[in-house]
């Protein structure tokens, strides 16, 4: 049975239409990948998962209880803890103290008023950021903060981790460090989900891929599987061919090295 | 029958009116995202110069228009835009909210020291022409501003559609980048916004001035009714904005011509557009949540407790100190200036931690007097239940709007603050219509402070423990996710952090220190009436805040003291009494961005003089160390701005 399910979901947006009858499941205990060209959708969709937007139509389903409707900080009580694609980091405050409010939080009202002692630097370290554990939030670079918000979200016990671009910002060393603890984090019991533009590393951790274009899932299966779908292929090869922005070009290109072969 | 068509003509000339104004403010909030509070004052300083032109220097009316409505007002606005406004769409709510209140104090002090206190009057056009229908009588100004509304109307329609100019309005909402990258020019989109809404706002200024007078603040508070009508098109549709308009306009007209005009209820006419607005702000849609870039404000240091404990005495030393030196009449001022400083600790919580801004934390005050000057014989449960009931009344306010994000709460505390002032304020069962309650002095532990100066003392040290109240609060954890959620509400939320309780709470706690001052206010003056608690005063409170430092409880004791002194300033050289306005206002506009104000100077010019005094000692006293505690500057001379140490770390 899958933990989270996506069913027949819609998002519009005044007149454009985000995400378009979109279902997909994530199992238990898996890391599963949400891939697709910019503005597929992918956002949209993390969005209405943690409750940070309401669907126009369609359900939301956590081990088959409908959640479509429940406020975001409902929703991380059940277990979901999220990163941003645009950071959202505690500017004012250190590093560590980001990952200390998580846990504040977490601890609710009766929390607020024990004393503040929580040592969070083993999260820090783990996700390989505490020299900069002093150093205030808005200061430190993009993928300190891209981690800072992995750390944060750790910290608050999640069950179901939804990463948006994790490796973006991150340097090849430091992206081969997060593909090993994203399956470290699996193997705890955790269940990922990811929106990743970085094709080696989905392809090489996910258990699971589901490819969305426009707003509409087109393909769901094993890397293998995924790889090998001439839909898929035709998505990303046809942005290809229009010749978009050098940004679609360069998430593209991962995908056009590993599928050249199957081309009708 | 002929009453009824009377009233709703009236009503359709008032919605006429509301609807221009409104108007205009819909077009500058939703090209530029900035909501200007100042947009009424704006069309009364306008219907002032336009009085100036054609009654002071007698000028043709069609020139004097003309001249106003496209030439002055627009540039002004302008101006405005390019000097005041610009770059504040990146800015939290709370700044830009900030910065046109601000800009609103300033005008009414500007139209108060060019054009002081007299009997003008302007003409209607046209004035003595009549059109008949029936029994009914319609004038020709009233024709004239029904038509205007509909000449606006379409102009609007057909800039916004028609035109290039209109397109790139439209589009400087949604993506100003992107805008900019096809080729337009989205500062040049705000500033015809701006031109636009300006000549708008003049435009219903002087159409009104014949009918409610020429004064400073009743035009300027004409706003509330185009806020109300604004909000009913969410701030983006004028359509629904001009129905908005016509509705309040009717609502109004009704409710003068069919409420009761005596009793409990006669204050119910005058708030009519006050409750339309809260009535449009429940009933608004969920605000989504805005997801954004990692923001962080530079905020003063938080100091050590020992040494905010150690210039706490300190202050009640002085106090006492002043008790003995000064005269009674002198010793009220000192416990008025602690009573704003309590206040301002409140907002200090509340816009300085918190994010938010509050429009009403006088009417807060008032109802902790209230409560206080109800009590028999006050002591410290009395007061600690003002505070309560104070504080209970914070969170009904908060409560209806709990959905609501930033500018829609700040708008709700506005027209709560209006509807207090109005109505409950002046009501019998509170201070009466312009009446006064008596209230005794405290008693502590069964002794009663009944001399002015101690009781002064005593306000003093209930400043001092608000203050560090205030402190423990932020130094502890409750204060870090006070921080977190001003920073990025959307993350605390997704970590499971229920933002709308947190709001409750943070207004309930502020509205509870802000009735704590009112109440011991009661008891220093020992008559309090509606008028101290008045609607403007909340709004030179949140200004003085801001210029002195809303993020630190120095800036709350220093704009206290000067909040206090405003007035006698004021009443002492009636001459400068617009200008001191000017000063606050604008200083609050250039200072608006930067919430932590002069308080927050003078630290780090504490901390350059201690830094100084160190190397100098060191030089000529090579091998000593200075004695300790000398060598850190004043204490909240550690309250200062580093980009790298953390506040509350």
């Amino acid at each position: 049975m899958s933990l989270l399910a996506v069913e027949d979901l819609v998002v519009r947006f005044g007149g454009v239409t985000a995400v378009d009858h979109a279902s997909f499941e994530v199992g238990p205990g898996t890391l599963t990948g949400l891939i697709g060209p910019n503005g597929a959708g992918k956002t949209t969709c993390f969005d209405v998962i943690t409750g940070l937007q309401r669907p126009t139509s369609g359900r939301i389903r956590f081990r088959g209880r409908d959640i479509t409707r429940s406020p975001a900080h409902k929703r991380a009580h059940l277990g979901f803890g999220r990163t941003f694609q645009r950071l959202e980091a505690f500017g004012s405050l250190s590093v560590r103290d980001n990952v200390r409010v998580a846990l504040d939080i977490g601890d609710g009202v009766r929390g607020l008023f024990r004393p503040p002692v929580d040592d969070v630097d083993h999260l820090l370290a783990r996700v390989g950021i505490a020299d900069y554990a002093d150093r205030r939030a808005d200061s430190v670079p993009t993928g300190v903060a891209r981690l800072l918000d992995l750390a944060r979200a750790l910290a608050s016990r999640t069950s179901v981790l939804l990463l948006d671009e994790p490796s973006s910002g991150l340097d090849e060393r430091e992206t081969a460090g997060l593909g090993a603890l994203l399956r470290e984090l699996v193997a705890e019991g955790r269940t990922v989900l990811m929106v990743e533009h970085d094709m080696d590393l989905v392809m090489s951790v996910c258990d699971g891929i589901t490819v969305l274009d426009h707003g509409v899932v087109i393909a769901a299966g094993t890397p293998a599987e995924v790889r090998a779908d001439p839909l898929v292929q035709q998505a990303y090869l046809g942005h290809c061919d229009e010749g978009a922005g050098t940004e679609t070009t360069s998430e593209i290109e991962p995908v056009t090295e590993t599928i050249p072969t199957v081309r009708p | 029958m002929g009453a009824f068509a009377s009233y709703t003509l009236i009503g359709l000339f008032t919605g006429a009116a509301y609807s221009i104004a409104a108007s205009g403010l819909v077009l500058t909030y939703s090209t530029t995202r900035i909501f200007n509070v100042a947009h009424g004052a704006l069309g009364m300083v306008f219907a002032f110069v336009y009085w100036d032109f054609s009654q002071r220097q007698g000028l043709p009316t069609w020139l004097s228009l003309v001249l106003v409505l496209l030439v002055v007002a627009p540039v002004g606005g302008v101006l405005l835009q390019r000097i005041f406004v610009s770059g504040l769409d990146d800015a939290p709510v709370s700044v830009s909210l900030v910065v046109t209140v601000g800009l609103l104090v300033g005008l009414i002090g500007v139209a108060t020291q060019v054009w002081p206190p007299a009997a003008r009057s302007v003409p209607e056009f046209f004035a003595g022409h009549v059109v008949s229908f029936g029994d009914v009588v319609v004038t020709w100004h009233q024709l004239i501003t029904i038509a205007a509304s509909g000449v606006v109307a379409g102009g609007l329609h057909l800039l916004l559609t028609r035109t290039r100019a209109g397109t790139a309005m439209r589009a400087s909402v949604d993506n100003p980048g992107l805008l900019e990258l096809y080729g337009g020019r989205p500062h040049l989109a705000g500033a015809l916004a701006w031109a636009i809404g300006t000549s708008l706002a003049a435009l219903a200024g002087i159409l009104l001035t014949p009918v409610i007078g020429l004064q400073y603040y009743d035009l300027t508070l004409l706003v509330i009714s185009a806020y109300a009508a604004a909000m009913l098109g969410r701030l983006t549709s004028l359509p629904l904005t001009f129905a908005g308009g016509m509705a309040l306009g009717l609502a109004q007209s009704y409710a003068v011509g069919y409420l009761p005009g005596g009793g409990d209820l006669a204050g119910l006419r005058a708030v009519v557009p006050t409750l339309f607005l809260f009535a449009v702000i429940v009933l608004m849609p969920q605000s989504p949540l805005r997801v954004g870039q990692v923001r962080g404000i530079v905020a003063a240091r938080v100091p050590r407790m020992r040494s905010a404990g150690g210039w706490g005495l300190g202050l009640v030393i002085l106090v006492i100190a002043l008790s003995f030196l000064l005269q009674p009449g002198s010793m009220l001022l000192v416990g008025t200036a602690a009573t704003y400083g309590i206040v301002m600790l409140s907002l200090v919580l509340l816009t300085g931690y918190g994010g938010h801004v509050s429009l009403a934390q006088f009417s807060f005050a008032g109802v902790g007097a209230l409560a206080y000057a109800k009590l028999d014989d006050p002591n410290l449960l009395g007061l600690f239940l003002a505070a309560l009931t104070a504080s209970l009344v914070g969170a009904l306010v908060a409560i209806p709007v709990l959905r609501l994000t930033g500018l829609y709460l700040a708008l709700a505390t506005l027209a709560f603050a209006e509807l207090m002032d109005k109505l409950v304020f002046q009501s019998s069962f509170a201070f009466g219509l312009n009446g006064t309650l008596a209230a005794s002095r405290m008693s502590v532990l069964g002794r009663r402070i009944e001399g002015t100066g101690s009781y002064t003392v005593l306000m003093a040290v209930f400043f001092v423990l608000v203050a560090l109240v205030v402190l423990v609060v932020r130094r502890g954890r409750l204060g870090r996710v006070l921080i977190a959620a001003r920073d990025s509400e959307t993350a605390c939320s997704t970590l499971g952090l229920d933002l709308r309780w947190l709001r409750v709470g943070m207004f309930a706690g502020s509205a509870g220190i802000a009735g704590l001052a009112g109440a011991l206010y009661a008891g220093l003056r020992q008559t309090v009436g509606a008028s101290d608690f008045g609607f403007f005063t909340s709004l030179l409170l949140l200004l003085m805040a801001v210029v002195w430092g809303v993020t630190s409880v120095t800036g709350a004791a220093l704009g206290g003291v000067f909040l206090a002194y405003l007035p006698v300033v004021q009443a002492d050289h009636q001459a400068l009494a617009g200008l001191a306005l000017v000063v606050l206002g604008f200083g609050a506009v250039a200072l608006g961005r930067d919430p932590n104000g002069l308080a927050n100077r003078l630290f780090v010019l504490g901390r350059w003089a201690s830094r100084t005094l160190e190397r100098e000692w060191t030089r000529r006293f090579p091998g000593t160390m200075l004695p300790p505690g000398q060598g850190h500057g004043p204490d909240m001379g550690a309250e200062e701005v580093t980009a790298d140490v953390v506040a509350g770390s």
